[in-house]
């Protein structure tokens, strides 16, 4: 079934006000076309789960978008500290849940295998179990040990970006695939970006690399340079100079909405966002091939 | 013999890297830790494993990583695993050897604070990064190494969060809550190096040459104590600085003194 459509359409169809989103991402492939798209809708309300907020999601507190934010690594990565959520946190403004990544990741792991907890060995680290209620332990039936349980996350919509798919939505990813595929299972709708859309033969040559089946995916945008300034493997660099200068950016209130209104609500799509970038960032980005060998499958 | 100069921040890298023993499988974090280990690789110890918490194991960076999740790790690596697999399979499955760990705060027993300053957690007054991978590498890993300059206030007598376990209380805590790895078994400063006694106590084994045990004194929160057969580290060579600054980061990002 034909799933391509604008990612506009797609985020006003699949994502609403209060929804639980997760854009996924570990550092690699992180949506921000989507992310950008929805503080452009005005959505609000809405909690984001992500073991890192990154950039993405201090964007969309920053644009008012959240309600709260769940996560495991707060900082803008590489560089230090992510202000807005961050400063969000401090005065209270944002509610927000706190795991460690491996108990974040285990909450997908779990909505995404269909199971109501997933548990964990002990880390006597027993802090966080006391700030965060949802952290709990159960007796292992097997051994009468205690293990840690975390509940799964079963978001309203996940939101993944990947290198290629059908317009069916068959999807390989690869590189950094972070909780990708967990993401995709665990949510009750899925956006999927892509760089390219590829005839299903190109998925077919390749079945290994498919991480998400089009069977799950609820909409699928072809959304080419969707994550700067994070990146896609193969594709283009992450811009590490951004990373650095949204330091810079969110220190200011002014800095801040000058920067949305430049590069989010002043710009219609990605194309017009990557078109804006301009030549000589574009140009910096670009990365030289490094092909795999081809494996044979086989005709049988 | 000419004196070499070099960075606070050097002198804790080299330092770091020679506690990494050939064909160790280390958890590696961005920054120093991740030049510690790329520094022990070109040395003593070509046969490390290096990992990532982003899921790439056997990485062969042919640049400075600037993220923990750099497209450079991945190009030419060994495997790259999801991130549930990295931390189920590989860390708490008990296949990782050594893990780095930083901090805000460390405390008297190897505990670590990477959450919030203050002692209410729900209205912070500093709100730090959190934990991220930190609490199973600290729980989970063989052995940990602990890498930090040395200043009072990151050295007080208790954490003010417990981020990530170090030896707890002292009296067996680790046991207890049945963790496999051994915990902080040392920590590297710009001063010199502790290590944990039998009661899980830091106290100072090591000073880097030129350095006092007095300066470690008077930047440590508790009343540190000093091992009776201190040792000096050995000095930095030429060629580890030659490394440092010409092949791992010659940009001078995370070498120059914080």
């Amino acid at each position: 079934m034909n799933k391509l459509i604008p990612l506009s359409e797609a985020v006003s169809k699949f994502v609403h006000n209060e929804d639980t989103v997760y854009a996924a991402g570990f550092t690699h492939l992180i949506p921000f076309a989507a992310g950008h798209e929805i503080i452009r809708q005005g959505i609000h309300n809405l909690v984001l789960a992500r073991a890192t907020p990154d950039l993405i999601y201090d964007q969309l507190v920053a644009a008012g978008c959240a309600r709260k934010v769940i996560f495991s690594y707060m900082g803008n990565p590489g560089v230090g500290s992510l202000r807005i959520v961050r400063s969000a946190i401090e005065k209270g403004e944002v509610e927000w849940e706190e795991y460690s990544h491996f108990g974040m990741i285990s909450r997908l792991q779990a909505g995404a295998a269909g199971l109501p907890f997933m548990p964990m060995n002990q880390t006597a680290a027993t802090h966080l179990e006391r700030a965060n209620p949802r952290i709990r332990r159960v007796v292992d039936p097997y051994s009468g040990q205690e293990v840690i349980t975390v509940p799964a996350l079963n978001p309203d919509v996940a939101i993944v970006h990947v290198q290629r798919a059908d317009a069916n939505g068959n999807a390989h990813l690869w590189g950094i695939i972070g909780e990708q595929k967990e993401s995709a299972f665990a949510a009750r709708h899925l956006i999927l970006t892509a760089e390219e859309i590829v005839d299903e033969a190109v998925i077919r040559s390749d079945p290994n690399r498919t991480l998400i089946p089009g069977f799950i995916v609820s909409a699928v945008c072809h959304v080419p340079f969707a994550s700067h300034p994070s990146y896609a493997q193969g594709y283009y660099d992450r811009d590490n100079d951004f990373y650095l200068k949204w330091d810079k950016i969110s220190e200011s209130n002014e800095a801040i909405k000058s920067y949305l209104d430049e590069w989010v609500y002043g710009v219609k799509d990605r194309e017009e966002y990557w078109n804006k970038l301009g030549f000589e960032i574009q140009t910096r980005l670009k990365v030289r091939p490094r092909m795999s060998e081809a494996v044979n499958y086989g005709q049988y | 013999m000419t004196e070499l100069s070099y960075s606070s921040s050097e002198l804790m890298i080299i330092n770091a890297a020679r506690l990494l023993k050939n064909g160790d499988v280390v958890f590696v974090g961005v920054g120093q830790p991740n030049l510690a280990c790329n520094l022990a690789k070109r040395t003593h110890a070509p046969d490390l494993v290096m990992i990532y918490e982003a899921g790439v194991i056997g990485a062969e960076p042919a640049r400075l990583p600037l993220s923990i999740g750099d497209p450079t790790l991945v190009s030419g690596a060994l495997s790259v695993v999801s991130m549930y697999d990295i931390f189920a399979n590989y860390l708490q499955r008990g296949n990782v050897d050594v893990g780095f760990l930083g901090g805000a705060q460390i405390d008297r027993y190897g505990n670590i604070n990477a959450t919030v300053i203050g002692s209410d957690y729900t209205h912070p007054k500093v709100r730090l990064p959190g934990s991220g991978g930190a609490q199973e590498i600290a729980a989970w890993a063989n052995r940990c190494y602990i890498m930090t300059p040395h200043q009072k206030r990151r050295f007080p007598e208790k954490v003010d969060f417990l981020t990530s376990a170090g030896y707890l209380d002292g009296q067996g805590g680790r046991t207890r809550a049945g963790l496999r790895g051994q915990g902080p078994v040392g920590v590297v400063t710009d001063i010199g190096y502790l290590e944990p006694d039998d009661s899980g106590e830091l106290v100072l084994t090591a000073l880097h040459p030129g350095k006092t045990a007095q300066a470690a004194i008077e930047n440590t929160g508790w009343a540190l104590k000093v091992a009776k057969n201190i040792r000096i580290t050995e000095p930095v060579t030429e060629k580890e600085l030659v490394i440092l600054r010409e092949e791992l980061d010659p940009t001078g990002i995370y070498i120059k003194s914080s």
